[in-house]
């Protein structure tokens, strides 16, 4: 098996040298390998699957065409709780995670208690695995009692995905910053700006361009992880599934909710492609 | 008043001294040239009179104060020096009219009408009206650094800094950009510059200064450096630049 996977790249570079001595019939030549190599690997792929002893089995528990309709309809209207706590989220933790950042960058001994808080923020919500971060804030704030403080799951469940993806926006953000040259920054200063001013109009609208495409990557990790805000309550995409596959006895609307989030994550998957790519051609 | 007075300036990066006691007075509408090899703390010396850098001993006074005192503000000092780098450093994300417009309306808080009125003045008079709406990187060097300029001098400094502002320039563009300084000179504009360039010093300065490591060895009119050097220093790097046709 060993072998044969590394003869894969083998043949490859065969096939390139082949399409660059060929010459002009190279194109269709390479699209026929891509196109017999796909068919092969997906065939056997599949046949893997099919052949093994437990698919007749996994195949009606997973796969079932009437539960496949019936609990896509009920799902579907569910996926809306999750697009709202993302959508949500998204603006707080682009605001939190850019102020995290600055205030890491913060020069001087004076702010050293600031930057200590910021990184200390950082390392912990990095740490805690985001689903411990939900069980936390979502039932044990509420059980404080506390009067003004809201008790609502949805309330709760949103603000540990801020928490949690701050963290992780904020070093990304933080990347970006140190990225544009001090050069910029110097440019700024000398014609009398503010630090605060040169970072707001020069270095953080540089720093912003370079990094939509890791956010954007942030962002697909946090579309599929509303999921989790399920496990405090609301009844989203996936709880439903489980409310679903509670009374079917029949795992297909696993399957549902898996298909619904791919569906949902991969138009931001593809417009980040999108946009690293466009940023490829303006740097050439 | 003198525009500008160093007096005892030393400055160090770890353990480098690069200014060990520079003494150096600029007069009103005076053009004075530091000339120097590579590594001298020319750039040093122009970054420590707008502040960029702050000096370790010594005392810098701009229009008769002292700018390196205790609790002064440098965002209030640098208002009124204009400094320009070697490297341009124009803002890429912006066009070049808001490059040049943002300090006026962010810092002296002008509108942006009154702000892009002077600016497009400004870039009219040195051939860059048409580009007043293209990003920086639609530009050559000389173009980007004459916008570098006008970006200095739409805050209407009493100083200008010029920080080599020709070495980063292919050889063609270099006469566009001395053009400017030569009409900024001949309108009285104080400046320093730090150059490369020794026909041209020769030519604008009122006054020449060699640094050498990290000191002004030698200082006087154009025509007593370059044709009468004293120190056996000055004499050497002239002669090196002479060798390399470069004066």
């Amino acid at each position: 098996m060993a072998h044969r996977q590394r003869a894969g790249p083998r043949v490859d570079a065969d096939a390139g040298r082949a399409s660059r001595i060929l010459g002009g019939g190279g194109a269709v030549r390479s699209t026929l390998i891509a196109a017999v190599s796909t068919v092969v690997f997906f065939g056997v792929l599949a046949y893997l699957v099919v052949s093994s002893p437990g698919w007749p089995e996994v195949k009606e528990q997973f796969f079932d065409g009437e539960v496949f309709r019936e609990s896509l309809r009920d799902i579907t209207p569910r996926l809306w709780l999750n697009i709202k706590i993302f959508l949500i989220a998204e603006v707080f933790i682009l605001v939190f995670g850019l102020a995290l950042a600055i205030l890491r960058g913060l020069p001087g001994p004076v702010f050293f208690p600031v930057r200590f808080m910021s990184v200390a923020y950082t390392d912990l919500f990095r740490g805690i695995p985001t689903i411990l971060v939900i069980y936390i804030f979502g039932f044990g704030v509420p059980a404080l009692g506390l009067s003004g403080v809201p008790t609502s799951p949805f309330f709760w469940g949103v603000a540990s995905l801020v928490l949690v993806y701050s963290a992780y926006v904020s070093e990304v953000y933080r990347a970006g910053i140190e990225s544009v040259h001090p050069s910029q920054e110097a440019a700024a200063r000398s014609l009398g700006l503010s630090r605060a001013k040169a970072l707001r109009f020069v270095v953080v609208p540089q720093a912003v361009r370079r990094v939509i495409p890791p956010l954007l990557n942030d962002f697909i990790g946090l579309q599929k992880d509303t999921a989790l805000v399920a496990l405090i309550g609301p009844v989203e995409a996936f709880r439903q599934s489980q409310i679903e596959v509670a009374a079917n006895f029949d795992y297909t609307p696993y399957f549902v909710t898996a298909l619904l989030f791919v569906v949902l994550t991969i138009p931001m998957a593809r417009f980040t492609d999108w946009l690293s790519a466009r940023q490829r051609r303006r740097m050439a | 008043m003198s525009a500008v007075e160093l007096h005892g300036v030393r400055k160090s990066f770890g353990d480098h001294e690069v200014l060990r006691g520079i003494d150096l007075v600029v007069e009103e509408h005076d053009v004075v040239c530091v000339i120097g090899a590579s590594g001298s703390g020319k750039s040093t010396l122009l970054r420590c009179v707008n502040l960029l850098e702050p000096i370790d001993a010594g005392r810098i006074e701009v229009g008769g104060r002292d700018v390196t005192a205790p609790g002064v503000d440098p965002n209030q000092v640098r208002r009124g020096i204009g400094i320009v780098f070697q490297a341009f450093n124009l803002f890429p994300h912006m066009t070049v009219l808001r490059n040049v417009t943002l300090a006026p309306r962010e810092v002296l808080g002008r509108s942006r009408a009154d702000a892009e009125a002077e600016a497009v003045d400004l870039l009219r008079r040195f051939g860059l009206a048409d580009k007043r709406d293209d990003y920086p990187d639609r530009l050559s060097g000389g173009q980007q650094q004459r916008v570098a300029i006008v970006r200095a001098l739409a805050m209407r400094p009493q100083l200008m800094l010029l920080d080599e502002v020709t070495s980063a320039l292919d050889p063609e563009l270099v006469g566009e950009v001395l053009n400017v300084i030569r009409e900024l000179a001949a309108g009285g504009m104080t400046m320093l510059i730090a150059t490369h360039e020794m026909s041209f010093a020769r030519e604008i300065a009122n006054k020449v200064c060699f640094l050498d490591a990290g000191v002004i060895l030698e200082q006087g009119p154009p025509e007593a450096i370059f044709s009468a050097p004293r120190e056996p220093r000055t004499q050497q790097f002239l002669q090196r630049i002479v060798e390399a046709g470069r004066l």
